[in-house]
């Protein structure tokens, strides 16, 4: 919260408030192991909570990996940025990585921080081969997610479910030749050349409105109350 | 009056009405027997709105948008009732391609993605590899990049304060930044031969140490740029105009700011004290006498003063860094990362069996991931890397700042006027080429 | 090939039978045209930084008759294209080239702009010849300043040697109707293999 001191004067926000003035001051972390390093404190919280949906615990390189079950992820990050002892309020990036070897699953990485308690945690969630690409959305958690889990869409076929729009992102809507960022996409993509040329250039620029663009007009109704009240009224602002 | 040669006769199938009885534009071609006849629109091009709200295309081609970035506005009158962004005019696939090179032909990728800060990109690539590759980098290096960020810091702040000032009717401030771009690009053409795109570190070091002459003339960009900023300040700070236009726009609560990921100035000025240097330290930035600038509105106006404090305190860290620069080497000693010098290379054969082995093979990493992100300008800048063990990535994810503090335009701008979506546009201070990669 | 003719590009010979009023009248309207090129920067990456500082105040574009940058195409004589251009974005360009008047002339600013640079990938148009006609290619990555005004000038000696007498120089250079692209795509697919560039020396001749 922003808070306004009785003085009228302003506090910021500050990361690391939850850690109190005692704590020290954050360095640069030197001489990390490989493997077996200290893992975040959040860790055994979480398998206390969770139990077996956490299935595997890492720690490379300093960094703590949590690889959890698919289907509890939004369970997991809900209460991961809900619990006041976690407070895991920043998100910093959703991907997803697919490895060479086909024998391995397809991993989806969430980057979260929690600035209170200056913490950065990996979530991953394995999907194996064959299943079906499908994670439960965390834009309900995070707004930030929004693009990101698009972008995940757009480059690996990754279906977040209960996401509100679920576009290509990068690439343009009917794009043809897959998902670029999959092993099993060529680098130069599946056409040729001119085959690419002449596909995107068939693709009317003007022609890609999403389906919220053309029910524009109906979104006047799901705007918020003060603001359809001074558009109604023809009140101006930041002038 | 007789008829001119020019008058048409055609006949409609339409009754040039549309439903709510208006007259109705309907496109009208010519076919090959030179009859006019009529086009169907193409579907999806006109939604029938219900007349109210206008619906326009900002972009991809505009000055003001900073880059290919295609904003769609529904507008009622002036004011702004909806906005859809569209990215990936600028897609280039650099992630795909991460994945068929070794990690030191990946560095001038990372120059050409956020490409006003490619120094800035090299040193936050360069700590994810060595993290990943588990090297500890010489004391030297450390300082050395820590002058290549805040240059970097500096060149792209310029870069966002000129064309903002254009964006907002101010020019000659354009001019005046731009002139001090010269003076860093001269510096880092010394350095490292290369202006804008750097491929300053290596792996485990950089490109190259610092020539001679270098600290004369970084001693003097640092007593002199403080100056110009002022010079700025004087113009446009307190200005009717420009306070006028700022003031109030795209206002984004802490809490709201925190929830959509947005980083660097843009969650600053919001009032949250968050800034890597500080809080998740690299480089050493925690024995640097620096503050962080937070503002109290998170509006336009306060992202502008929290980028111009950050000019001067990044002068302050580049004036402690010079003067601690301490002697040694500047690569790590390990052969495996390091090229040998040229001149050893051409003549002992040990070092020449290095050099072909890196260069064709390149140094190989353990199997393992590395995620470090660094306070670029725009924001959290962070590589994400995985490795299998071999030469190339698995996996090499950009975490774009300026992406994810993009996503929040349709926050920041629902409600305001169209000039207004142009100076909230410039407050975020995008670079396309990160945000489409 | 299907395109339409491409203009002379051999020198005009002075012993030709055009009459001394008509190059007296073509060198004055040439100057005036090379003095005052409005450049459209179609600026997407880098390049566009390098071409903004080449219009700033160490290199000055200005002096080059490039005062006054036109945003709109349809105000502008000069499309720079400086950076790379993604599939994405080629519909764009075309419609942007499309949009601008008649006498326009292109530069292909940077490798990217000319031969897809170092995207060689599914998402990068290998050089935008095949969708808009270049007259001038300045390499570089990203050029420097003095490249770009090296280019530029070459543009200007281009655009000296115009004769008003050769009516195609002004037609609307169009691509081909079947296949909507300015070369075929036969070459399109062989310059662009793995290194097709370097084995495909030069593209002007194609």
């Amino acid at each position: 919260m922003t808070e306004v001191n009785n003085d009228g004067s302003f506090a910021p926000v500050v990361a690391g408030s939850a850690l109190g003035v005692d704590a020290p001051a954050p360095v640069t972390p030197k001489n990390l192991p490989h493997r077996g390093g200290e893992p975040n404190p959040s860790v055994d919280a979480m398998r206390r909570q969770f139990g077996a949906a956490v299935r595997r615990v890492d720690v490379v390189w300093g960094e703590t990996t949590v690889v959890i079950d698919p289907a509890r992820v939004h369970d997991v990050i809900r209460w991961l940025h809900d619990n006041p002892l976690e407070r895991y309020d920043y998100l910093s990036d959703i991907t997803a990585v697919e490895f060479r070897d086909l024998e391995q699953p397809l991993e989806l990485v969430w980057h979260l921080r929690s600035l209170p308690y200056r913490r950065f945690l990996r979530v991953k969630a394995l999907i194996a081969r064959g299943a079906p690409l499908e994670v439960p959305t965390v834009w309900d958690i995070y707004k930030g997610a929004d693009w990101l889990e698009r972008e995940c869409y757009d480059m690996f076929g990754i279906r977040f479910i209960g996401h509100p729009d679920l576009r290509r992102l990068l690439m343009w809507e009917q794009y043809a030749e897959g998902f670029p960022l999959r092993k099993d996409f060529p680098l130069r993509g599946r056409f040729s050349r001119s085959e690419q040329l002449r596909q995107a250039l068939a693709a009317n620029p003007e022609a890609r409105y999403s389906k919220d663009e053309l029910s524009i007009a109906e979104a006047f109704e799901d705007l918020p109350a003060d603001m359809r009240r001074r558009l109604t009224t023809g009140e101006r602002t930041g002038e | 009056m007789a008829t001119t040669k020019r008058t048409v006769e055609v006949e409609l199938s339409t009754s040039g009405l549309d439903a709510q009885g208006r007259p109705q534009r309907v496109p009208l071609a010519v076919d090959e027997g030179g009859n006019v006849v009529t086009m169907e629109a193409p579907p999806g091009i006109e939604p029938d709105l219900s007349g109210e709200h206008m619906l326009i295309n900002l972009g991809p081609q505009h000055p003001a948008t900073h880059g290919v970035l295609r904003l769609v506005l529904e507008l009622d009158g002036e004011t702004v009732v909806r906005c859809i962004p569209h990215v990936g005019y600028l897609h280039c696939g650099f992630e795909k391609i991460g994945e068929y090179r070794q990690y030191n032909q990946i560095i001038p990728w990372t120059d050409r993605e956020d490409y006003l800060n490619s120094p800035g990109n090299n040193v936050a690539f360069a700590l994810g590899a060595e993290r990943l590759f588990g090297i500890e980098i010489t004391e030297r290096c450390k300082v050395l990049r820590v002058i290549a960020c805040e240059l970097s810091r500096i060149i792209s702040h310029l870069v966002w304060l000129g064309t903002t000032c254009i964006d907002i009717g101010a020019f000659t401030p354009f001019l005046w930044a731009f002139q001090q771009r010269e003076e860093v690009y001269e510096m880092l053409e010394m350095w490292i031969g290369a202006r804008l795109t750097t491929s300053l570190t290596r792996v485990g070091g950089m490109g190259a140490d610092i020539p001679d002459g270098f600290l004369e003339k970084l001693s003097a960009f640092v007593r002199g740029f403080p100056k110009v900023v002022d010079e700025i300040d004087r113009v446009i700070t307190r200005n009717g105009i420009w306070v006028g236009r700022t003031v109030g726009l795209g206002v984004m609560s802490p809490e709201e700011a925190v929830n959509y990921g947005l980083s660097g100035p843009m969650v600053r000025a919001s009032g949250v004290a968050y800034d890597l240097r500080k809080d998740f330290p690299y480089l050493d930035y925690e024995t640097y006498d620096f503050e962080v600038p937070v503002g109290t509105n998170g509006d336009v106006y306060d992202r502008f003063l929290v980028r111009m404090e950050e000019l001067r305190q990044s002068t302050r860290i580049l004036d402690q860094a010079m003067k601690r620069l301490p002697d040694g080497p500047v690569n790590v000693d390990d052969h495996r990362v390091i090229l040998p010098p040229k001149s050893k290379a051409t003549s002992d054969m040990e070092s020449m069996i290095h050099h072909f082995k890196q260069v064709m093979e390149g140094p190989r990493p353990p199997i393992g991931e590395s995620y470090v992100a660094v306070e670029s300008p725009k924001g959290e800048k962070g590589y994400y890397m995985v490795s299998d063990g071999s030469s190339k990535p698995v996996r090499w994810r950009i975490r774009p700042p300026s992406f994810v503090n993009l996503s929040a335009i349709p926050r920041m701008v629902e409600g305001h006027l169209l000039s207004d979506v142009i100076a909230i546009n410039a407050s975020i201070d995008i670079v396309m080429g990160e945000i489409d990669r | 090939m299907g395109l339409s003719p491409r203009p002379e590009s051999r020198l005009v010979e002075t012993t030709s039978n055009e009459p001394w009023i008509t190059t007296k009248l073509d060198a004055f309207v040439n100057w005036g045209r090379k003095n005052s090129l409005w450049p459209m920067p179609f600026g997407t990456a880098c390049c566009a930084i390098e071409f903004m500082a080449t219009a700033a105040s160490k290199y000055d574009l200005a002096r080059f008759g490039m005062e006054r940058q036109a945003f709109s195409p349809r105000q502008a004589d000069l499309l720079i294209c400086a950076g790379r251009v993604p599939f994405k974005l080629a519909p764009v360009l075309r419609r942007i080239w499309q949009q601008m008047p008649q006498p326009k002339w292109c530069i292909s600013m940077g490798a990217c702009a000319s031969t897809g640079g170092m995207f060689d990938n599914y998402a990068v148009v290998q050089g935008i010849d095949s969708i808009i006609p270049v007259d001038v290619y300045v390499p570089g990555c990203p050029p420097r300043p003095e490249g770009l005004l090296y280019g530029i000038m070459m543009l200007q000696k281009k655009v000296e040697n115009e004769r008003s007498s050769d009516k195609s120089l002004r037609n609307e250079m169009e691509p081909d109707p079947e296949t909507q692209l300015y070369i075929p795509p036969s070459v399109i697919d062989e310059v662009s293999e793995p290194f097709g560039n370097s084995i495909h020396q030069t593209r002007s001749g194609l």
